[in-house]
């Protein structure tokens, strides 16, 4: 019988993946977006799972609004990422701090 | 018993794609991986009977976010080679973070288990489908915060259009405040030439 606990493990690993994502594509805004996408997913797979062996539906209501935050967040990345692109002709996260002003 | 295999297979595709993302050498097979691995935790919600939320991630995710990651992808012309230099660099230092901060989070969930939260607690018989609960949950008691999202949504979708909108210059659009100043006393002449003499503008 599958437990909580292997759901907890899912969610652990998955988050960490997501970190190590970041830290290894320092340069690449886009990984580093889908880094942060894997993140968000490893938490709804924590709220789901508890919400489910709770009994309370209020974990899943929770992801659904992580879902929209998460939805929202990659538009708007995405779109400053374009901008960005246009501005400079490279994606390259060390430019950014030429960005003041 | 099949529920025990098919959490297997669903919780090791998850974490197998999710380590395809990160280490793909080309990022748009990072985001058939991505859209793999949404899938793949779509099932796991499943399992548990949150049919809402897995159905949501694969339309919102799949349908929506992954399609615009690979939009955005294509669409720009950038060199990715260049972008993996630091790749090898940072691979010790990060599998190092990585490795502390996943014991951590197994170390706390050890801790978890030791405690009183989960005990006593039984998962209550379902007496009604998931949607349903969900939507009465939503509309009534958590109505501030589905509107919220809402406005979060909104937001969102102004704000990337109004960052990635540029007027390129060889567009006539109309000029609405001259538009709105005329009236029809200057706007229209009314003239009765006489035969033969034409009209004078």
């Amino acid at each position: 019988m599958i437990g909580i606990n292997s759901y907890l493990f899912v969610g652990a690993v998955l988050f960490t993946i997501g970190v190590l994502g970041i830290f290894l594509n320092r340069r690449n805004v886009i990984l580093m977006l889908m880094a942060i996408e894997l993140i968000l997913l490893a938490v709804n797979i924590n709220l789901v799972a508890f919400s489910a062996f709770l009994g309370d539906l209020t974990g899943q209501v929770l992801a659904m609004f992580v879902l929209t935050v998460a939805a929202a967040e990659a538009a708007i990345g995405l779109a400053i990422l374009v901008i960005f692109f246009r501005r400079r002709g490279s994606i390259a996260v060390d430019d950014v701090n030429r960005m003041h002003g | 018993m099949i529920a025990t295999i098919a959490f297997a297979l669903f919780a090791t595709l998850t974490i197998a794609s999710a380590l395809a993302v990160i280490f793909a050498r080309n990022p748009v097979h990072s985001v058939l991986w991505l859209i793999l691995a949404f899938f793949n935790a779509a099932g796991l919600m499943l399992l548990v009977g949150a049919e809402f939320i897995a159905m949501l991630l694969v339309i919102v995710y799949v349908g929506a976010v992954a399609v615009l990651f690979l939009f955005v992808v294509m669409m720009l012309d950038i060199d990715f080679a260049s972008l993996r230099s630091g790749f090898t660099r940072n691979l010790p230092f990060g599998i190092i973070i990585a490795l502390v901060l996943l014991g951590e989070i197994i170390v706390a969930e050890i801790a978890h288990k030791a405690g009183p939260a989960l005990a006593g607690r039984q998962i209550p018989a379902a007496h009604q489908p998931n949607i349903v609960a969900l939507g009465q949950l939503l509309y009534s008691r958590y109505l501030f915060a589905f509107e919220i999202a809402g406005l979060i949504l909104l937001v969102a979708m102004i704000g990337a259009i109004v960052l990635t909108h540029r007027s390129r210059g060889d567009t006539r659009t109309p000029k609405v405040s001259k538009q709105l100043r005329r009236n029809p006393a200057e706007a229209v002449k009314l003239l009765d030439p006489g035969v033969g003499e034409g009209m004078k503008l």
